[in-house]
């Protein structure tokens, strides 16, 4: 019995969303009378933070504390419409729909601010602490509460604001068959240490180093986490999960989580992360996405780190003990690759 | 079927149900008391997001019998913070972003205490171990083996 170890890599350029009849959200932004704002919308965050980063984008476009923005997602029958969370394009396409609604609703705030200020909303800017001021009087103050209670109960204004962002159907060139599917691409790359086990076929994971470039990092800790995370679903999907591990015969599917594997955490390895942050032009504050693509290079790196370790190559997922152990004997025994 | 009277310490408060028998434990804490902090995950023992600690040590409520905890003392989530503050392993998976989704933040927080009450200043292998009966699917439990050994740390300092 030997241990091979093997080392794999693979790049990645992730269109962020999708293209089949165009690829909308939308978001509406309000104050409500204590001045705080709320952002409605029926995106799904399953726990990747787009909550949070939706707040944080609402927050510094209308110019207010993070804390005054709260985010309702509800309620996907009665909020504003959205595709869904998938394809990396929540940060993207929810986060420039609340954008562009925030904005509207700033315009709104600054208006009701000038009539209470007696002066032109041009002149005025906010202090991203719930204050607005005249720009170079920052005594001739107002809070942002009390434009929202002024807007409510004086003045017959909503503080409110619109926002969709649409990428638009694009359809096939039928002379050339081109077509531009995204406007925004994140990329990566990964490299995977292996250990394969030419008696068993388990393949063992070592370590993997990776970079990501996915725009502006809004907030690099929920960008980390989901670096971290995405890249174990990876690996799961590489070598442990699958419904049907002889489809098309379904003999042997898993029918519970005892049977349906996955790494647990004694399987983990050390993963070092870059994030290479490279504005996205059409992205809210420069960001792209993280979600998705995090998890895709980690599978082709992994069966190339196979094949460098015993010379096998296996294109069919997830990369079972026992698929490696009958290609290594079908090929006469382990035949390890060059390092690399 | 007629009902068995059950009484027993949840999070150091005395309750007493009926139940039918053959229910089991996490059904008896979810609907007979309220307390939502164990969930349904598998409801076989697979996935360990329904644990909670009987006298201190870590069961899986799904398959524990209800009446089997009578006059003993049954620990959930719910009980874990103290007083307005959050528990330190709380906060250590606040910090260390061990949560995402957060279904399994419940199992993970009991298993960690289990392991953390007997023992303060465990390895990265006894985390490891003492977790692996409980599945995430959204973390890649790095984090969440980071957050139990900074627990583990601040109690030790502490």
């Amino acid at each position: 019995m030997t241990r091979h170890r093997g080392r794999g890599m693979a790049s990645i350029n992730y269109p962020i969303g999708m293209n089949l009849g165009g690829d909308p959200s939308q978001a509406l932004v309000h104050s409500n009378p204590s001045g705080k704002f709320t952002v409605a919308l029926s995106s799904i965050d399953l726990g990747q933070g787009m909550k949070s980063v939706t707040r944080q984008i609402c927050a510094e476009t209308l110019g207010v504390p993070v804390e005054d923005v709260y985010v309702d997602t509800a309620d996907s029958d009665t909020g504003p419409h959205c595709m869904g969370s998938f394809a990396s394009r929540g940060t993207h396409r929810v986060g420039n729909a609340v954008m562009a609604a925030a904005r509207e609703a700033r315009g709104v705030m600054m208006e009701a601010a000038a009539e209470e200020l007696e002066v032109n909303a041009a002149d005025l800017e906010t202090d991203g602490r719930g204050n607005i001021h005249v720009k170079g009087a920052p005594h001739r103050s107002i809070s942002t509460k009390d434009v929202a209670i002024a807007a409510q109960f004086r003045q017959g204004r909503t503080i409110s604001g619109r926002g969709i962002f649409l990428v638009p159907l694009s359809d096939v060139d039928p002379e050339t068959g081109e077509m531009s599917p995204a406007t925004c691409y994140a990329h990566a790359c990964l490299v995977a240490e292996v250990e394969v086990d030419d008696e068993t076929g388990e393949v063992a994971m070592v370590r993997m180093d990776s970079a990501y470039e996915l725009g502006r990092a809004l907030n690099p800790r929920l960008v980390e986490q989901q670096l971290v995370g995405g890249a174990w679903m990876g690996v799961s999907h590489a070598l442990y999960e699958t419904p049907e591990p002889y489809y098309p015969d379904p003999a042997h599917g898993p029918r519970d989580f005892v049977e349906y594997l996955m790494p647990g955490p004694g399987d983990i390895c050390p993963h070092d992360i870059a994030v290479l942050e490279r504005p996205a032009p059409d992205g809210p504050f420069g960001a792209k996405g993280p979600g998705e693509m995090c998890a895709n290079p980690v599978l082709p790196a992994i069966a190339n780190a196979i094949f460098n370790a015993v010379g096998v190559r296996i294109d069919e997922l997830p990369i079972t003990p026992e698929k490696v152990l009958r290609a290594i004997k079908a090929q006469g025994g382990a035949r390890p690759q060059a390092r690399r | 079927m007629s009902k068995i009277p059950l009484q027993f310490r949840h999070n150091g408060r005395d309750v007493a149900i009926f139940v039918d028998g053959g229910t089991n434990l996490l059904v008896a804490l979810r609907e007979l008391i309220g307390d939502m902090t164990p969930k349904f995950g598998c409801g076989q023992g697979g996935c360990g997001t329904c644990s909670v600690l009987i006298d201190g040590e870590l069961h899986l409520s799904c398959l524990t019998l209800a009446e089997t905890v009578a006059g003993r003392s049954v620990e959930t989530l719910d009980g874990m913070k103290q007083g307005p503050n959050l528990h330190p392993l709380q906060r250590a998976f606040a910090d260390n972003f061990a949560a995402q989704c957060g279904y399994c933040t419940p199992g993970m927080l009991m298993a960690a205490k289990a392991l953390l009450d007997r023992n303060p200043s465990p390895s990265r292998a006894d985390v490891i171990e003492a977790i692996s009966g409980n599945i995430c699917r959204c973390t890649g439990y790095e984090p969440i083996i980071n957050a139990i050994l900074a627990a583990a740390g601040g109690r030790a300092s502490a």
